[in-house]
């Protein structure tokens, strides 16, 4: 073997921090001043190195009889002394040297660095250009045991540091060679070359093991992590809503961010069509329908079916047709996946996955993630459609139940408030209606009553009497006769509970409204004069629903313009509250009340008085209250009675609240 | 004389709509017609002006909405009787009727829908009827849920309809706890609320408080934000508790003074009596209405110690002061009741600063006979 020479080596990179062989512990000596273990600078002895660049240039020990591989003879970064100088190394490699200390009582130091990389703790492999071992120290032979020295590298040792011994000498003017790595048995290990002589590498192994596991399981925790934050937002998103199109959009909206690039959100067939909610790459959520055939698209009857349950199925973009792509996705569908949202015990739907890569499959934890996910979208999904399935079934039986917005009829102006005692209910125990008489100029009927009890049942009550009120409306030229065929009715039909009522017939003379006002067991109607006189209408009678016959006396009343009839129940003058939080509103108030009200039109008298016994109880408990307020409207209507005048709230919408008033 | 818990904080009434051709200006027949209580002249005032073709938005917010903010006007400086406010918003809720019936007012919907409803508690719905018109004039498909909304019905509505928003409508500032609550239990159905109305404050400034999405001073820039579109709320961020944005609360002294507000009431009064000698004399109707004026004090000071500002139980005190000098009634008792409630509520630091503030306000404030936008807050826009 040659001497080193100098020359056209391996390029010489400058053996910064990164690329110097790193022990099993801490960072290799700094280049320009070498620190030793302690973080100490050495010190420096300028003038004992001597700097020679580019010669040849011996290790202090000269015992170099061997081949460079062999002992005494390694790459002096340890070297103890100098550290200043810089020169071309033996191997053309500039390198912190340390040659002849002048210090003799360090001269050994060459010389018992010579043999230490064998003992040296940190592994190291010299490797020719060939790919031969030619050194393996007791380090690396523990670490690698099949690598032995002249054996190829690509043989006994791991495959990835072979390979890129292989780049390093085959293309030399590549630059600095970073560190390869890689797994060798159960371990991870990391190789720093630097170079050799003839070419020769000198590779440092580094032991990662450790490092590696760590970094693996923070990684593990970090994807965990997201996906945790993922499900909690995905819980509190679908969870907030029972709207059956929000959730759809919200888990289009949360696949599209999380699990694809855009997701298109399948609802069960209805009315033979089957609804699409679409979630576009930025977010943009849009709707959308299909004739109801899920056979169209691969995968999607089988999800739509909901048991049994199938895994996410990806399917070729080619074979799906063009409604499954998301409107606003750009480029190419590399991806699409079928992935069923199941429910409860019915399916929810299906959501189907649209990516731009062409990776199609889950990883096994990313199977597992979109199961999860699929399963909490479609419980949501299943939960908003029953409520909304319930919503629709109590709107409907309530429809008969709620209190009728009131306005101008034959002439008459009616207004009616209702307040049932839970705020969460829109129905109670006190209920008014408005009829008109079957003929064009005959009288109009208002019924308003109360039955005894709150909440649905006593509503579900109501909803006899009107229904009954209306049926016997013919027979409203005698109120006894009405409210005694009423009495026989409730009491054949085995109800328990008891009612009061008073009706009002009502018709236009003139200007005037003539009254017939009859009270069954109901506080008396209150007559408001134009002068702010208040009158207690003279009708008494017992309350229907316990008795075989009832007796009432009827009164009569004749409203001039601008007066109003008051027609309310005890849950108005019954209100408890006020400042002192235990008075009841009675009848003194809402006779004061009315009096402030002379001259005002039926519609302001029925909120006033409903919003003064409101105020009245304030944040406290009440019992049901309605009130309708009966007026003569004042001079100066056009048209006489009937006029089709538009008075009163537009028409609901479809879907609005028919809300009193 | 009655103060009711209205707001001090009534917008000023707009500029009146542009003259029609030849004639008094819409707005000034408005008014005639409302201040009489004549229904039939303000319907035919409207129609005529619509088929003249008056843009409907313009009837709705340059006509009925500066009527109805004089219609308080005239209430607080005692021109105009409760029964006939109540009479000429009655009038003005036909009139907004008659608009929406009138051809020129068709609309399709071509935008998302929008739940218009006023807290529950309010009474003033006329507000936010008028921002539901004008939002339904400009495309929307609007669900108007009336005054006095209870938060349940409000959100089984949300279920129910998924709409884009909830314009919140408030005008009474002792009801912001309650508008608070539903605001919050709005976002946390994952629905954004624009708040309006007098009770948020001239500025907005509680409706940022309380933590609503958005918040417009009239009708017109409540339909420009919506239709800028509002971003859905975050159920997640929605659901914190109240003392997340308003932290004193912790100190529970709006907990302990509202349970115990008939009490403080009670107290007050008898405390007064005892006090000013001339009380004892009073009639049960004047001790009456002396007990609802404290029992509005009350109120205020509990919503001042829910929102952390002491300017809105100050502000509600000289616009009371004002109110009762407008009706020759001398606000001397405000002075005195101060120093009872003072007295009362010794272990409470936060509402002894602001029992205190007020009586400084008191002390130096002029009563003005006309009180600044003062009124019902049944005002324009909401």
């Amino acid at each position: 073997m040659k001497p080193p020479t100098t020359g056209p080596g391996p390029p010489a990179p400058a053996p910064g921090p990164r690329d110097l062989p790193r022990t099993g512990k801490g960072r290799a000596p700094a280049r320009a001043s070498p620190r030793k273990p302690g973080g100490e600078e050495w010190p420096r002895a300028s003038g004992e190195c001597r700097g020679n660049p580019g010669a040849p240039r011996e290790i202090a020990t000269g015992g170099r009889s061997g081949g460079w591989w062999q002992k005494g003879y390694y790459p002096d970064v340890f070297c103890r002394k100098g550290g200043g100088a810089r020169a071309a190394g033996p191997f053309g490699v500039e390198s912190p040297i340390c040659s002849q200390s002048p210090a003799g009582a360090d001269a050994g130091a060459g010389t018992g660095v010579g043999g230490a990389w064998l003992a040296a703790p940190c592994p190291v492999l010299v490797v020719d250009r060939s790919g031969t071992v030619r050194g393996v120290n007791r380090a690396a032979a523990e670490l690698l045991p099949a690598v032995v020295t002249c054996a190829p590298l690509a043989a006994a040792g791991p495959a990835w540091l072979a390979l890129a011994h292989q780049r390093l000498v085959t293309a030399p003017g590549a630059g600095s060679p970073g560190p390869a790595s890689g797994q060798a048995g159960e371990r991870w290990l990391e190789a720093h070359p630097s170079p050799g002589e003839n070419g020769a590498v000198v590779w440092w192994l580094t032991d990662l093991t450790d490092r590696h596991r760590a970094e693996e399981a923070e990684r593990a925790v970090r994807v965990e992590r997201r996906r945790t934050a993922f499900l909690a937002e995905a819980s509190n998103q679908l969870l907030a809503s029972l709207n059956p199109h929000r959730c759809m959009e919200v888990t289009a909206q949360l696949a599209a961010r999380h699990l694809a690039d855009a997701a298109v959100v399948v609802a069960p067939e209805t009315d033979g069509r089957l609804p699409l909610t679409y979630c576009a790459p930025e977010g943009r959520v849009s709707r959308g329908d299909i004739p109801g055939d899920p056979r169209l698209m691969p995968g999607l009857s089988e999800a739509l079916q909901g048991f049994p349950p199938v895994p996410s199925r990806w399917i070729d973009p080619a074979s799906a047709p063009a409604w499954a792509v998301p409107p606003g996705f750009e480029g190419p569908v590399g991806s699409m996946a079928v992935t069923p949202l199941p429910g409860h015990g019915v399916p929810a739907g299906a959501l189907i996955l649209v990516r731009r890569s062409d990776q199609a499959c889950f990883s096994e934890s990313e199977e597992l993630l979109a199961r999860v996910f699929a399963a909490r979208a479609g419980a949501a999904m299943s939960a908003a459609r029953l409520y909304a399935e319930q919503a629709a079934i109590t709107s409907v039986l309530m429809r008969e139940l709620l209190p009728p917005s009131l306005g101008r009829l034959r002439g008459i102006d009616f207004a009616g408030r209702y307040r049932p005692s839970d705020d969460s209910e829109r129905i109670g125990g006190d209920f008014y209606n408005v009829h008109p008489g079957p003929g064009g100029d005959e009288e109009c009927l208002a019924v308003l009553g109360d039955v005894c009890g709150k909440g649905l049942e006593a509503a579900a009550l109501t909803g006899k009497i009107r229904n009954t009120v209306h049926a016997l409306l013919p027979m409203a030229t005698d109120h006894l006769r009405l409210l005694n065929m009423l009495n026989s009715a409730l009491l054949g039909s085995g109800v328990t509970r008891f009612a009061t009522l008073v009706l009002a017939s009502a018709v236009r003379r003139g200007g005037a409204v003539d009254l017939r006002l009859t009270s069954a067991g109901h506080p008396a109607p209150l007559v408001v004069r134009a002068d702010g006189e208040v009158e207690e209408a003279e009708t008494r009678g017992c309350l229907v629903g316990v008795l075989p016959e009832v007796r009432a006396r009827t009164a009569t009343a004749r409203l001039a313009p601008g007066e109003t009839c008051l027609l309310y129940t005890d849950g108005i003058t019954e209100a408890k509250g006020g400042p002192f939080g235990d008075e009841q509103f009675g009848e003194q108030r809402l006779r004061a009340a009315l009096a402030e009200c002379a001259g005002a039109p039926a519609e302001a008298v029925a909120e006033r008085v409903q919003m003064l016994a409101a105020q009245w109880v304030g944040s406290g408990r009440h019992d049901d209250m309605a009130v309708v307020a009966i007026g003569a409207p004042r001079a100066g209507l056009p048209g006489g009675p009937g006029s089709p005048i538009p008075c009163g709230p537009p028409p609901p919408h479809a879907d609005q609240e028919n809300r009193p008033g | 004389m009655t103060a009711s818990p209205h707001s001090p904080h009534s917008p000023r009434p707009e500029p009146a709509a542009q003259e029609p051709e030849g004639g008094e200006p819409l707005a000034e027949q408005l008014w005639r017609a409302v201040a009489d209580g004549d229904e039939y002249t303000a319907v035919d005032a409207v129609t005529r002006a619509l088929s003249a073709g008056t843009d409907p938005e313009s009837v709705l917010l340059d006509a009925v909405a500066p009527v109805q903010a004089r219609v308080g006007q005239e209430w607080a400086a005692n021109r105009m009787t409760v029964a006939q406010e109540h009479a000429a918003t009655a009038v003005n809720d036909r009139v907004v009727a008659a608009v929406a019936l009138h051809p020129a007012s068709r609309r399709r919907p071509v935008r998302g829908g929008i739940t218009v409803a006023c807290v529950d508690g309010e009474w003033h719905a006329l507000p936010a009827r008028l921002l539901a018109e004008v939002l339904r004039l400009r495309g929307w498909k609007v669900d108007f849920l009336g005054a006095q909304v209870p938060a349940p019905h409000l959100i089984a509505h949300l279920h129910l309809t998924g709409p884009d928003a909830v314009a919140l409508s408030g005008s009474i500032p002792t009801r912001l706890p309650t508008a608070h609550a539903t605001i919050t239990a709005c976002q946390a159905t994952g629905v954004p609320v624009l708040a309006g109305g007098a009770a948020f404050g001239p500025d907005g400034r509680y409706a940022r408080l309380l933590g609503a999405d958005a918040w417009a001073p009239d009708a017109r820039r409540a339909a420009d934000q919506l239709a800028r579109g509002l971003a859905p709320a975050d159920p997640a961020v929605s659901g914190r508790h109240p003392v997340d944005l308003l932290p004193h609360l912790a100190d529970q002294e709006y907990t302990l003074v509202s349970r115990t507000s008939t009490q403080l009431v009670r107290d007050t009064l008898a405390a007064l009596e005892a006090r000013i000698p001339a009380m004892r004399d009073y009639t049960d109707r004047q001790r009456q209405h002396t007990a609802e004026d404290i029992a509005h004090i009350v109120d205020f000071l509990t919503t001042a110690l829910y929102t952390g500002d002491a300017g809105l139980f100050t502000g509600f005190l000289v616009w009371t002061g004002s109110i009762l000098t407008a009706r020759g009634v001398p606000a001397t008792t405000l002075g005195p009741t101060l120093d009872v409630l003072a007295g009362l509520l010794h272990n409470f630091p936060r509402a002894l600063g602001m029992l205190a503030e007020a009586r400084r306000a008191l002390d130096t404030a002029a009563p003005e006979t006309d009180a600044p936008g003062a009124g019902t807050p049944a005002t324009a826009g909401t």
